[in-house]
């Protein structure tokens, strides 16, 4: 549930939110989309799958590379700017949305993708978060949600799970962990979709859905962090990790009444909607100011 | 309004300003064309007057949903091409320590303008203040450059709002404006400069061609532009260190940083006779010289113009650009005087950076004031009387 008032919503929820189905493409024209082959993430990480799924998805899209802005945070995924061969900008710890929010204010023919960590999106960043939400800004928001805190060495996050272990939960974790997804159509997002590492076509596809989409997007790909989550907790065997996560996500029309948990979750497109635009109203808010200063 | 702050300038009238309001409009003719800030005392006025003002030339306004986002998304228009503009205070400008160190670091033109009040913490929000001036030169972490402008006056909070988008947008960094609750809140009527006469430096794109943009980097005496994000050039933006040529991050190399970080620096201070202004008023044969900046300079003033009617040699040297400090005035001034007193609205911050450029050639005489209450001018003559024993003043 939505936990906006006076949302002005242009039209109902589309029946059908399927997003497009994007045509896998080669390594070599991927690469094409990468400055450098090396990549600091760790083996088994899902950084590297959820990337190919972003240029998969562009790629699939026709989007000009020249006009694409990937706006990145802190952490492992927030690596993914110096790779990807598109204007990009690696800002601070939790800054994203709100450097992107500027740049897509300013020019709002740019098309921008954020890409956060879980704790880079719902920690320290959880304030601009359910601002963008809010103001449906028409950015699209790919959250690597790996449950963990990577790059600092495997310490609890707010998508860390009730009991689970890390560096700074040796006991286990008494704190309950956020739903991403929940959290964003409650603060306001207009299209919300869960992917993951494993189901990789799927992933592309949602990634390409919220690109599309006119406002505020926001993709959970659920990454698999063998290194450190599964060392502390599920398995360190990345092969074995995909497999569970296989087994843990759900097509969101077969969800419908189970009890969600952390190995039971929906994936798929899990709210769409219309509603005005920040940009959009911004452009009208000038008009107005126009006619008023001239008259 | 009768007639507008446009339309005053280029008739040559004045016009009754505030000085947040003269920020504002001086942010209009500098060609900003994006505002992003949060509501504090005493800066408000600047946001509002902005709000109203920025669509009318089709440019954004955002309140976002605190200072760091502020900054961040200055930071985001700056990159996308705009001239952007933040303004807060003391504690909004704490928050925005962070980014205002990314845009040092990722080298983003920007201007943050800072309306100081009493501090620490909430501390006295309606009063004046100068306690951010080192703040403005140290806040952020690590090794950076930065210009911060001290504006007197409510012709100057339009002026220098100008100039630090020029400062800004030619050494590709953020620029601080200090202005303080007295200087922002007051009016006077002023007459501002032409438009057609401003000198407003706009934003240029490298000459060179997109394919080539990583083998060409700048340089202490020629600093590229950046190009827009969203252009064929396809820059990487970054707050880790980075190869100054490609842009790429390099963590790995003492070189590269070495080499990043002497180039912030430089970029600056390397330049800092074109950037640094100085006022020096009445200092020709002045024995006395009364070192005071923005709304304490105002008091100063009304004590050299006494001092000098009743023959004492007072002068008084007010910096314009506080960061990077006025070393070579300071320098001359101490040659010529025996004691520089340092009146200022926290405690001995800059009188310390003063002492430093003086160098004991002449007797530096600090006076601070943190209880929201300004500098009066007959607070500054107690001082500068035992400085002339032999002389016998007048009572006024």
């Amino acid at each position: 549930m939505s936990a906006l008032v006076d949302e002005q919503r242009l039209e109902a929820a589309p029946e059908d939110c399927a997003p497009p189905r994007i045509k896998p493409h080669t390594t070599a024209e991927i690469r094409r989309h990468l400055r450098t082959p090396k990549t600091l993430w760790c083996p088994g990480c899902s950084n590297g799958t959820i990337t190919r799924a972003l240029i998969d998805a562009v790629l699939g899209l026709a989007i000009d590379p020249e006009k694409l802005v990937v706006v990145a945070g802190i952490g492992c995924s927030g690596r993914i700017s110096a790779y990807l061969e598109y204007s990009t900008v690696h800002t601070a710890h939790g800054r994203a949305l709100a450097v992107a929010t500027g740049a897509k204010a300013a020019d709002p023919g740019l098309e921008i993708v954020v890409v956060m960590g879980d704790g880079d999106c719902a920690a320290i960043g959880g304030n601009h978060f359910i601002h963008a939400a809010r103001r449906n800004v028409d950015l699209t928001a790919i959250v690597f949600n790996n449950s963990i805190y990577g790059m600092t060495g495997g310490q609890t996050s707010p998508t860390t799970h009730l009991g689970d272990k890390s560096t700074t939960s040796v006991y286990g974790n008494v704190e309950p962990a956020f739903d991403l997804c929940e959290l964003a159509h409650a603060a306001g997002a207009t299209y919300v979709a869960r992917g993951t590492a494993w189901s990789y076509q799927q992933l592309v596809n949602v990634i390409a859905g919220g690109i599309v989409h006119k406002g505020f997007s926001m993709v959970e790909a659920m990454a698999v962090c063998p290194v450190y989550y599964g060392r502390f907790n599920l398995t360190p065997d990345p092969a074995e990790f995909l497999r569970l996560q296989k087994e843990h996500a759900v097509p969101a029309a077969k969800f419908e009444d189970e009890t969600r948990s952390h190995e039971r979750y929906p994936i798929g497109v899990l709210h769409h909607a219309e509603r005005a635009e920040f940009t959009t109203g911004l452009a009208g808010l000038k008009e107005r100011a126009r006619e008023a200063g001239h008259a | 309004m009768a007639i507008s702050v446009t339309e005053a300038a280029k008739a040559g009238v004045p016009v009754l300003l505030q000085g947040n309001e003269a920020v504002a409009e001086g942010a209009i003719a500098a060609g900003v064309r994006f505002y992003a800030g949060y509501p504090i005392t005493p800066s408000t006025e600047i946001a509002e007057v902005l709000s109203r003002r920025l669509p009318e030339v089709g440019g954004t306004f955002i309140q976002m949903e605190d200072e760091i986002a502020s900054i961040a998304a200055v930071c985001g228009a700056s990159l996308a091409g705009a001239k952007a503009l933040t303004a807060t205070s003391g504690p909004g400008f704490s928050l925005m320590q962070e980014m205002i160190g990314f845009a040092s670091m990722a080298q983003i033109p920007c201007v943050i303008v800072d309306v100081m009040r009493g501090g620490p913490s909430t501390g006295l929000p309606t009063d004046p203040a100068q306690g951010d001036v080192m703040q403005a030169r140290w806040g952020t972490h690590g090794e950076h450059s930065v210009i911060a402008l001290v504006p007197s006056s409510v012709e100057e909070c339009y002026t220098l709002t100008v100039e630090a988008f020029n400062l800004s947008e030619q050494y590709r960094t953020p620029v601080i404006i200090l202005s303080d609750a007295l200087i922002g809140h007051m009016r006077e009527a002023v007459t501002l400069p032409h438009p057609d006469k401003l000198r407003v430096a706009e934003r240029g794109m490298p000459d060179c061609d997109p394919d080539e943009y990583d083998t060409v980097s700048s340089t202490i005496d020629n600093i590229l532009p950046r190009p827009p994000l969203g252009s064929p050039f396809k820059v990487h933006v970054t707050g880790l260190v980075y190869n100054r040529r490609s842009g790429a991050p390099d963590t790995a190399d003492p070189a590269t940083a070495a080499d990043l970080g002497r180039y912030l620096r430089e970029k600056i201070y390397h330049h800092r006779d074109a950037i640094v202004r100085v006022e020096e008023v009445e200092m020709d044969g002045a024995e006395v010289a009364i070192f005071a900046y923005g709304s304490v300079a105002r008091s100063a003033m009304a004590v050299v113009k006494k001092a000098r009617a009743q023959g004492a040699r007072v002068g008084m040297v007010r910096p314009i650009t506080l960061w990077p400090f006025p070393t070579a005035a300071v320098a001359r001034m101490a040659e010529q005087v025996r004691t520089v007193i340092v009146p200022e609205m926290n405690i001995k911050q800059m009188s310390w950076e003063v002492e430093a450029a003086v160098k004991g050639r002449a007797k530096v005489v600090d006076y601070g004031r943190v209880d929201g209450e300004l500098i009066t001018p007959e607070e500054i003559l107690e001082l500068v009387k035992p400085e002339f024993y032999y002389h016998r003043w007048e009572d006024t």
